[in-house]
């Protein structure tokens, strides 16, 4: 069955060409030629799942070798595809949960202005399915790479959809070269790889891992350049401002990066180099620190913002750093960090689709401050979304509660007592504020008195919202059911674990705990009621004023300012980079031109005064002739007998 | 002197004189070649005028074809020596090299023939009929209105082809200098042959003469000297002469100098350049495409046997002063193009330079160096070819329009001539994905293995300064403002597009595919008899 698993790659590759080249005659059946494609890979992708399922442990893994891909001399990068749990699970996420939001795309952009741009949407969203499917099947980190950058790609299209808006431009600029960033440290990693195994391919490296062929400084060097390339993909600690600017693009794409695709890539990319990290506890550490610092920003920042897609953003960014946090664990973890990537491609995409879906109602109006009692004009909507939400905040028996107890479990059982309880405590925390800023989220959006009845959107029209049509809330239906159920068919039996276990090893369960095993969820449940309620207290009992509240304290103010990350970023790197661009012109302006121009005076002036030589007398060319061979014999006599 | 050099060989009594064997199939080329410029003669001769310009095409056409059929014939054939056949009494040795510039000249001269046979281009033909006559005047208009154009530049070509031929595969020095004198004298008439700017083409056939007659004396005396130190004209013999004897050196160093002085001149290796470009810019622009490309194919054919064969043993003694050579000719072609205002100088002053680098693969005396200096010839007569093909092309009401600033915005008016020139000029400045890079890469290795370091260097800087001066024009076509009474393009007929299609086809597989071409120039080296 593996063999032909090239076709999963190839139908939205195709549907993508198809769309992008066949221009205007495409228009009337792109968009459902994109969902077919995806559609059919999800298709493909449940045939590999069910073909390798039952088989034993080392049948669950293949490798389909496709054709000699970069061939240089040492450098043989063979392009092959590599079927096992850890890929087939990517690959049925990302084709099922991203077919619903391809459907669900019909409905959202069937309102664009140019009668071209929403078979432009398919080929860009075909293209993005396409570079992550080849992102997680690739064989080898030159493959990944590939993906990588096709993710980067298509991602830095779909942000910058709005091209009459500067800030969409602006958004898919800073998306782009932040992610470049990182793609720096996961290129120099498979430079290092390259360097010492000769190979780039998982098997030879890993080998080489196993075999002790890296020296432990490279071992932590990879680990720590390969965290800075997760850190770009998935918007973590420092790279993580550029993923809340994302949401510039239409929501369809938040969903679709913020859910099933893009910000995941990194989680896979650590899970998938499980040898190498497992090697090496200190990269591991730097990979939880990371992990926990995003988190609990994340939720901080999202307790402050009014823009619902910024917050559910925000969101992500923590619950990513969740899955970070947890693959750092080793083998304590990877098999958690990716059942929770799965649970919360399910619920977030659902959260997405449903912002999408108000939205929509509401004349594309973010700001969460202006909605307010919507859940009775939008039930399907409030329905959904709000079992979206439950399952974020992990209540039982929600899927978010299963995954994320388990990572919250892990974090406080690590050997180190003070690490346990760092590392644990801002789970925790994070759980709890979680629960805080979603629910002031719904509390904004579906509850209290409807603040939009006298005012108009920015562009002078009154809001008469209503419910998305069905090609828009089936998708959410689904997403919605996936939201409840994923969690325990995952979790109860450890079912999910035993079945990744061929790829990042069997799960281990720690038997050190500063925390007795049993009070745990009870204290994750707790901490999250808690939130409910003080974000009750604070939100849902008040009245919600129309502008942002002044003066506030500093804590609000700086997580308003996203904790000041771009402050930051604009400190440290934009200015000194400045400052050395200028430099450098200054050097090149003054220095390297005045080299280069006298250069070319110094040519040009010599061919000017060579050039008289040549006087269209026949005379002096037979003199500069005679004048040669004098020179050319006497060289030659001079040779020989000096 | 020629008498001198016969008498010295003793004469066989009458009875006892045999004739030499030849080996018909090995020669049958040149012998098709030279024949066929006798029968184009006798048509000029006896053909009414309007019938001889399709039988002379048919003719050439036929030749080239015929003598490329035969080489494939012999090359074909099982019993063909692997290592070359010296036949014809030691004088004319057929070897692998020999066979590859034989090809090469074969289909360069095609793509030259082509553009001499072209109507369409210019109404009449490029050539005048008879000397007095000047553009505009009665018998001028009559030859546009009249159905031939001048036709002996047919035979021509030719007998320059087959001269050409024999001065590749010239196994001793006297046939080398006869083959020089055979392909010589056609060029020098054919430059003086332009029905346009009359003036600036006779002026260009006269200094050519003078200049070639002046440089054959040179090879002559060298030949005169290395005869007296070897008692042999043979390459071979002057080879073993030098390694095995006591003999006075500086007949012998003397005699290779000016020997070499003759071939460089011939070349146009700088500082025996000078005439290039008087004559490329005089010469009617098909003339100087095939002067371009063929005359250099034979000239460093003839350099790379000379010096492979004949003064390899001394090599330690004459490489440095040919290194010398070579940077000057590298630094005269690629400083003095910087200054150029007229594109068809500016080529000559390009293939000064390219001489350089074609001269640092000859002295390379290495497989290696012989087969890169071929596989050089190749690519670089047909970008050649195919440029002075484009400037052909370029025209206002009085001709060609070769000054620069006529180039000036010529994309805007003719896109595809402007991407085909630059496409060569990339080619010329060694752009990857040319055969312009193939070539200078593979010379330029073969220079490193033999230990000449610095001279890639040089060279390496010396393409960099002559890139400016291309890309100058590829700025120049594209970036400027047209003038308002610039040339216009002529749409060419059959041959001449077939032509330049032809050099740029060539430079692009060459550039992309090369290896079979090298294997080609590398599937032998020179007999040694």
């Amino acid at each position: 069955m593996a063999g032909a698993a090239w076709l999963v790659v190839a139908f939205p590759l195709l549907g993508a060409l198809i769309l992008l080249v066949g221009g205007k005659r495409t228009n009337a059946w792109g968009h459902l030629l994109g969902c077919a494609t995806i559609a059919a890979s999800f298709v493909y992708g449940l045939i590999l799942f069910f073909s390798t399922t039952g088989q034993e442990e080392a049948a669950r893994t293949s490798e389909v070798s496709l054709f000699s891909w970069i061939p240089v001399d040492q450098l043989q990068v063979d392009f092959g595809l590599r079927i096992d749990p850890l890929s087939i699970t990517f690959l049925l996420l990302i084709t099922g949960v991203g077919f619903l939001i391809h459907v669900y795309s019909i409905g959202y952009m069937a309102h664009e202005p140019g009668e071209n741009d929403r078979r432009r949407f398919f080929g860009y969203f075909n293209l993005f399915v396409a570079a992550m499917l080849i992102l997680v099947l690739g064989n080898g980190f030159v493959t990944l790479y590939l993906g990588w950058e096709g993710v980067g790609l298509a991602s830095y299209l779909l942000i910058g959809w709005y091209t009459d808006r500067p800030s969409a431009a602006t958004a898919a600029k800073k998306a782009f070269l932040m992610n470049r960033v990182g793609d720096v440290g996961l290129a120099i990693a498979i430079f290092i790889m390259f360097k010492v195994v000769g190979s780039t391919q998982y098997t030879a490296v890993f080998d080489g891992v196993a075999n002790g062929a890296f020296s432990s400084g490279e071992l932590v060097a990879l680990t720590l350049l390969l965290l800075l390339g997760a850190c770009g993909k998935s918007g973590q600690f420092p790279l993580q401002a550029w993923l809340p600017d994302a949401m510039e693009g239409p929501t369809p794409v938040s969903a679709l990066i913020h859910a099933a695709t893009m910000v995941t890539a990194g989680v896979y990319l650590i899970a998938r180099s499980n040898p190498i990290y497992t090697a090496s506890p200190d990269g591991r550490l730097v990979v939880v620190i990371i992990g926990a610092v995003t988190l609990v920003i994340g939720c901080v920042i999202g307790c402050a913002y009014d823009d619902i897609k910024k917050v559910l953003a925000y969101s992500t960014v923590s619950q990513i750093g969740y899955m970070i946090l947890a693959v750092g664990l080793g083998p304590f973890g990877y098999a958690l960090g990716i059942m929770h990537l799965l649970t919360h491609g399910f619920f977030k995409a659902g959260l997405f689709l449903g912002a999408g879906s108000v939205m929509h109602a509401m004349n594309d109006e973010v700001d969460m401050r202006k909605y307010g009692g919507l859940a009775r004009i939008m039930p399907v909507t409030f329905v959904t979304f709000g079992l979206g939400y439950l399952a974020l905040i992990g209540v039982p028996p929600f899927s978010g509660f299963f995954s994320k107890d388990a990572i919250i479990e892990a974090a406080l059982g690590q050997d180190e007592t003070w690490r346990a309880w760092v590392f644990g405590g801002a789970a925790l925390l994070g759980a709890a504020l979680t629960a805080f800023y979603m629910t002031r989220l719904v509390l904004m959006t579906f509850f209290g008195e409807k603040r939009w009845k006298d005012i108009k959107s920015s562009d002078g029209r009154e809001f008469h919202p209503h419910e998305s049509p069905s090609v828009m809330t089936i998708p959410m239906i689904v997403l919605a059911v996936g939201s409840v159920g994923a969690g325990a068919f995952f979790a109860i039996g450890d079912t999910f674990t035993e079945w990744l276990a061929p790829t990042v090893g069997v799960l281990e369960e720690s038997h050190h705990h500063v925390i007795p095993h049993a009070v745990v969820p009870w204290l994750t449940v707790g901490l999250s009621l808690l939130g409910v309620l003080l974000a009750w207290l604070f939100v849902g009992r008040k009245r919600v004023p129309l502008s942002k509240p002044e003066p506030v304290p500093f804590p609000v103010r700086a997580a308003r300012a996203d904790l000041y990350g771009n402050h930051f970023n604009e400190l440290l790197i934009a200015r000194p980079g400045t400052w050395l661009t200028r430099a450098l012109v200054y050097i090149d302006n003054k220095w390297v031109d005045g080299l280069v121009n006298g250069t070319a005076a110094l040519l040009g002036g010599s061919s000017g005064r060579l050039r008289r030589a040549q006087t269209g007398f026949v005379r002096s060319y037979a003199l500069s002739m005679l004048g040669g061979s004098i020179l050319l014999i006497a060289a030659l006599l001079a040779v020989r007998f000096a | 002197m020629l008498a001198t050099v016969l008498t010295a060989q003793p004469v066989p009594p009458a009875d006892k004189l045999s004739a030499p064997a030849i080996d018909y199939g090995a020669i049958m080329p040149v012998l098709i070649v030279l024949g066929a410029a006798c029968v184009g003669v006798l048509v000029e001769a006896f053909l009414p005028k309007h019938q001889r310009w399709p039988v002379q095409v048919v003719l050439s056409l036929a030749t080239l074809a015929g003598a490329g059929i035969a080489m494939a014939v012999y090359l074909g054939d099982e019993s063909t020596p692997k290592n070359g056949v010296i036949t014809l009494a030691g004088t004319l040795a057929v070897d692998r090299p020999a066979l590859f510039l034989w090809g090469t000249l074969l289909v360069l001269t095609l793509g030259a023939l082509l553009l001499i046979a072209d109507r369409s281009v210019e109404p009449g033909g490029a050539f005048v009929a008879e000397a007095a006559i000047r553009p505009g005047t009665i018998q001028d208009r009559a030859q546009v209105a009249g159905t031939g154009m001048q036709t002996e530049v047919f035979p021509l070509t030719l007998f320059a082809l087959g001269g050409m031929m024999v001065f590749t595969s010239a196994n001793d020095l006297l046939t080398m200098f006869i083959a020089l004198e055979v392909l010589s004298l056609p060029l020098y008439l054919m430059c003086g042959l332009a029905r346009r700017r009359r003036l600036l083409s006779q002026e260009a056939a006269v200094k050519y003469f003078l200049l070639g007659a002046f440089a054959s004396a040179f090879f002559l005396y060298g030949l005169a000297l290395l005869y007296g130190y070897a008692g042999s004209v043979k390459l071979a013999d002057i080879s073993n002469a030098a390694a095995g004897t006591d003999r006075s050196d500086a007949l012998l160093f003397g005699g290779l100098g000016l020997l070499v002085v003759g071939l460089l001149f011939k070349a146009s290796v700088g500082p025996f350049h000078t005439w290039t470009p008087d004559v490329y810019q005089g010469a009617p622009t098909p003339i100087t495409a095939f002067m371009a490309a063929c005359t250099k194919v034979a000239a460093f054919g003839g350099m790379l046997r000379v010096l492979q064969v004949g003064f390899e043993s001394t090599s330690w003694e004459w490489r440095g002063v040919l290194w010398g050579v070579a940077i000057v000719s590298m630094v005269i072609g690629a400083v003095l193009g910087l200054t150029q205002t007229d594109v068809k100088r500016m080529i000559a002053y390009s293939s000064i330079a390219h001489a350089g680098f074609l001269l640092i693969g000859s002295i390379a005396l290495t497989d290696q160096g012989l087969s890169g200096t071929l596989f050089y010839l190749l690519t670089y007569g047909f970008t050649t070819l195919a440029a002075f093909g484009v400037i052909s092309l370029v025209r206002n009401a009085d001709g060609e329009a070769t000054h620069l600033s006529q180039w000036a915005g010529l994309a805007k008016r003719s896109p595809v001539t402007a991407a085909v020139f630059t496409f060569i000029l990339l080619a010329l400045a060694g752009i990857p994905l040319t055969s312009g890079f193939v070539g200078k890469f593979v010379i330029f290795s073969a220079a490193l293995q033999d230990g000449m370091a610095p001279l890639v260097v040089i060279a390496l800087i010396a393409s960099a300064v002559a890139a400016f001066f291309y890309l100058r024009v590829i700025v120049l076509m594209y970036f400027s403002e047209p003038a308002a009474d610039g040339p216009s393009v002529t749409v060419p007929g059959a041959f001449t597009t077939a032509s330049i299609t032809l050099g740029v086809i060539a430079t692009l597989v060459l550039g992309v595919l090369p290896a079979f071409a090298l294997d080609w120039a590398g599937s032998g080296t020179f007999a040694f008899q």
